[in-house]
């Protein structure tokens, strides 16, 4: 075995591992905070998520196509960016709500979610409906930013890209400010309250419809954010792409116990830093005969494995806690 | 006069309903062999055979004519233009995987969102013996067994039958402790593992040939071209076995409607029904639940796995690409649609989809090509600047998704509720 190999890569796949996974804990945070207060696997947030990767390509390639992207500076760009995809995909999974759950709330468990499904294929097509007509293409490529594709130099083997740096700072922010809406505010305590038990939060006088709404746009809102931050990472995006994201987000979120927001963020690192070890040294390790090809199948036995002997997850026990 | 009242007039008693049937039968057949490329004729025709269900006829009547239609009028205009052939094969695919479903979801309340893998396993159990496949991994000494023959293929339907079964034990026997949408989510992981498998499963040794796929595969034998010879009768063997594929279909989906309506009203049915209903109480008036459990998923497994050996052959190739998580949506969507553990309704939805995507999407689609390729003006938008990329074949997903959420919001019991629901809801 090829030790030095094995080694030197390692810091490599660890930043391959962490990007990946806070692309996950964004992502797993709207699945988390819905089923917290709903009790219900909302299927189309893969496509919550898509919507804010085509925002940002979009308006990425209305500035290019303006020559006004190598202008402005990179930084504003990506807060606009951020911002546009955040509302965007907000007020898309708020609306996905009053029209497709909200009439079947309280019917047996798998008729919203079937629901959900319906929304997930729907919206897929739907968006590349627009942009078969807007652009003739739905294959779409993030324009890259000159700043963002420079390298720092670490050490003589080990390079990081500014991007990965710039996608790990801003998903930390949003974790960091998601944490203290919720956890801070009186808005956040509503909302923990509407998921403890959503009869007696009516009774004290919280409006239980306004904050299921408002728990959608913030779990939307992260799922845009991390489109974008997905675009820029990755640069290639298609309407299909959300779907195994989005299933993986769901294994992390379950991992880290559904239900629960720091179990999400934790959920979604673990699973991203597994997967990328899995996915590199799966295949040094069998000499090419097991290749990368099988991370999907490793990140599913993991959910398969935590769901029949850990069904609440790693953090489901030690925090009650629930947004 | 109201739509009521017309269906009453002509559908409800017995000697207009068996006139008006016979009428539509008759004029939708000839307008397809008169009109052999108008999507329209053959929907009229297809429409026929539904207007014979619901209509009030003696059932031996009934039973004559479905047997008039499907066995003698569909082969007949199928061989006037082959596709429409190909249509029936394929809604007939798809009814035997919908009535399959159907007792997983329908019945036992269990929704399986990776239902294409058994399809997928009864598929590739043909594909790999049915083909070259063998010398790829196989050592010398086993390979004078192999390529097996094309008889083999009926040894295989019923293998087909035993590795779907065990596939769907196999599956059902870890998650099956799961709640209602964590066993959702497990099951499409586990379909998405079968097909990743199937892509990648070329090395270390050479079994599925990744995603290139395996071609050819042994079609069934035709042993009953002698016979036709000493008729009189022969047709080279191009149009032999699309009728071939055809009344091998009809045949299984035969046996599958046969097999689903004695289990429905069996006591395995009526298990399967009260787990759906509620588990607990179910539980407690005696149903073992991990057995009855298995055996929905092993019976729904089966079918799918019959009909992929069936697939195998008539496809000729197979490849990864045929057995996506979009294809089990597919046919969850179609017993959405039909109604939830109706068997008619399994058949009827599995007929709608599969034709809405076969006839109308690609009508649509052609329809498009044409209106651009000619320039055509509509209210000064020349059609010839539309885009390229926009392709009606391509939005099944959207018509899944329509039909998902719209059937669910507003008509949850489905076009042809099942009986015993029927009656539930009437009693409250």
């Amino acid at each position: 075995m090829d030790l030095p190999l094995l080694i030197s890569i390692f810091p490599q796949v660890l930043t391959d591992g962490l990007i990946l996974g806070f692309m996950y804990a964004l992502i797993a945070l709207g699945y988390t905070m819905v089923y917290g207060v709903l009790e219900f696997i909302n299927f189309a947030h893969s496509e919550i998520f898509v919507t804010g990767a085509f925002v940002g390509v979009e308006i990425l390639l209305a500035l290019k196509a303006r020559g006004t992207l190598d202008l402005l500076s990179p930084f504003l760009v990506l807060i606009v960016l951020l911002v546009a995809a955040m509302a965007v995909s907000g007020l898309l999974a708020v609306t996905v709500e009053r029209v497709a759950y909200r009439p079947l709330r309280g019917k047996p468990r798998l008729i919203p979610f079937i629901s959900a499904i319906g929304v997930s294929f729907f919206l897929q097509d739907a968006i590349r409906l627009f942009e078969s007509i807007w652009r003739n293409s739905f294959n779409l490529v993030y324009p890259t930013m000159d700043l963002f594709n420079q390298r720092f130099t670490l050490t003589e083997t080990i390079d990081i890209s500014v991007k990965s740096v710039v996608v790990i700072v801003a998903a930390l922010l949003m974790l960091w400010a998601l944490h203290l809406l919720v956890n801070r505010t009186k808005i956040g305590k509503a909302m923990r309250a509407v998921a403890e038990d959503q009869a007696t939060a009516s009774l004290m006088g919280i409006n239980v419809n306004r904050m299921i709404s408002l728990t959608f746009l913030i779990g939307g809102a992260m799922g845009g954010a991390a489109g974008v931050l997905f675009g820029i990472q990755y640069s290639l995006i298609n309407p299909y792409t959300g779907f195994i994201p989005g299933l993986k987000a769901f294994t992390a979120a379950v991992l880290g116990g559904i239900g629960n927001i720091p179990g999400a963020m934790v959920g979604g690192l673990v699973l991203g830093l597994l997967e990328a070890f899995a996915a590199s040294y799966f295949s040094l390790l069998t000499h090419g005969a097991f290749g990368a090809e099988y991370k999907d199948i490793f990140a599913f036995s993991v959910l398969i494995l935590i769901l029949i002997f850990r069904p609440k997850g790693l953090l489901g026990e030690v925090v009650r806690e629930r947004a | 006069m109201g739509w009521r009242s017309i269906r009453a007039a002509l559908l409800d008693r017995p000697v207009p309903a068996a006139a008006t049937v016979m009428a539509v039968i008759a004029v939708s057949s000839y307008a397809v062999a008169h009109f052999p490329r108008s999507i329209l004729a053959f929907m009229l025709f297809q429409a026929s055979i539904l207007l014979l269900y619901f209509s009030r006829t003696a059932p031996w009547l009934k039973a004559a004519l479905a047997a008039l239609t499907l066995g003698l009028l569909m082969p007949i205009l199928g061989t006037i233009n082959g596709y429409y052939l190909e249509v029936a094969i394929q809604v007939g695919i798809f009814v035997a995987l919908a009535l399959g479903l159907n007792i997983v979801v329908g019945l036992a309340g269990l929704l399986d969102l990776g239902y294409v893998a058994f399809y997928a396993v009864g598929a590739y159990t043909w594909a790999v013996f049915g083909s070259i496949q063998p010398t790829r991994f196989m050592s010398e000494g086993w390979l004078r067994w192999f390529p097996l023959g094309p008889e083999w293929f009926f040894v295989f339907l019923f293998l087909g039958v035993l590795t779907g079964a065990t596939t769907g034990i196999l599956l059902g026997l870890p998650v099956l402790r799961l709640r209602g949408d964590y066993l959702a989510v497990v099951t499409l992981g586990f379909g998405e593992v079968i097909r990743v498998l199937a892509n990648n499963l070329d090395k270390p040794i050479n079994i599925t040939n990744g995603p290139k796929g395996i071609t050819p595969i042994e079609r069934p034998p035709l042993f009953f071209r002698p016979i036709l010879n000493a008729v009189g009768l022969d047709a080279p063997p191009a149009t032999l076995y699309p009728l071939y594929f055809y009344f091998l279909v009809l045949l299984i989906v035969g046996v599958v409607i046969l097999v689903n309506r004695r289990l429905e009203n069996s006591h395995i049915g009526r298990a399967w029904e009260a787990i759906r209903e509620d588990e607990l109480a179910a539980q407690a008036m005696g149903v073992p639940l991990v057995r009855m459990k298995l055996l929905a998923f092993a019976s729904g497994a089966s079918f799918a796995g019959i009909m992929g050996v069936l697939f195998s052959a008539k496809q000729i190739f197979i490849n990864p690409e045929s057995f996506t998580f979009l294809e089990s949506i597919g046919v969850l969507s179609m017993i959405i649609l039909g109604g939830m553990g109706s068997i008619p309704g399994a058949i009827l939805g599995a007929t709608l989809v599969t034709v809405l995507n076969l006839q109308v999407l690609k009508g649509l689609s052609l329809w498009l090509n044409e209106l651009r390729n000619a320039g055509v003006t509509i209210l000064g938008y020349n059609l010839a600047d539309l885009p390229t990329q926009l392709e009606p074949a391509k939005y099944e997903r959207m018509i899944f998704g329509i039909i998902l959420i719209l059937m669910v919001i507003l008509r949850p019991q489905g076009i042809i509720p099942s009986r015993r629901r029927t009656r539930e809801l009437r009693d409250r």
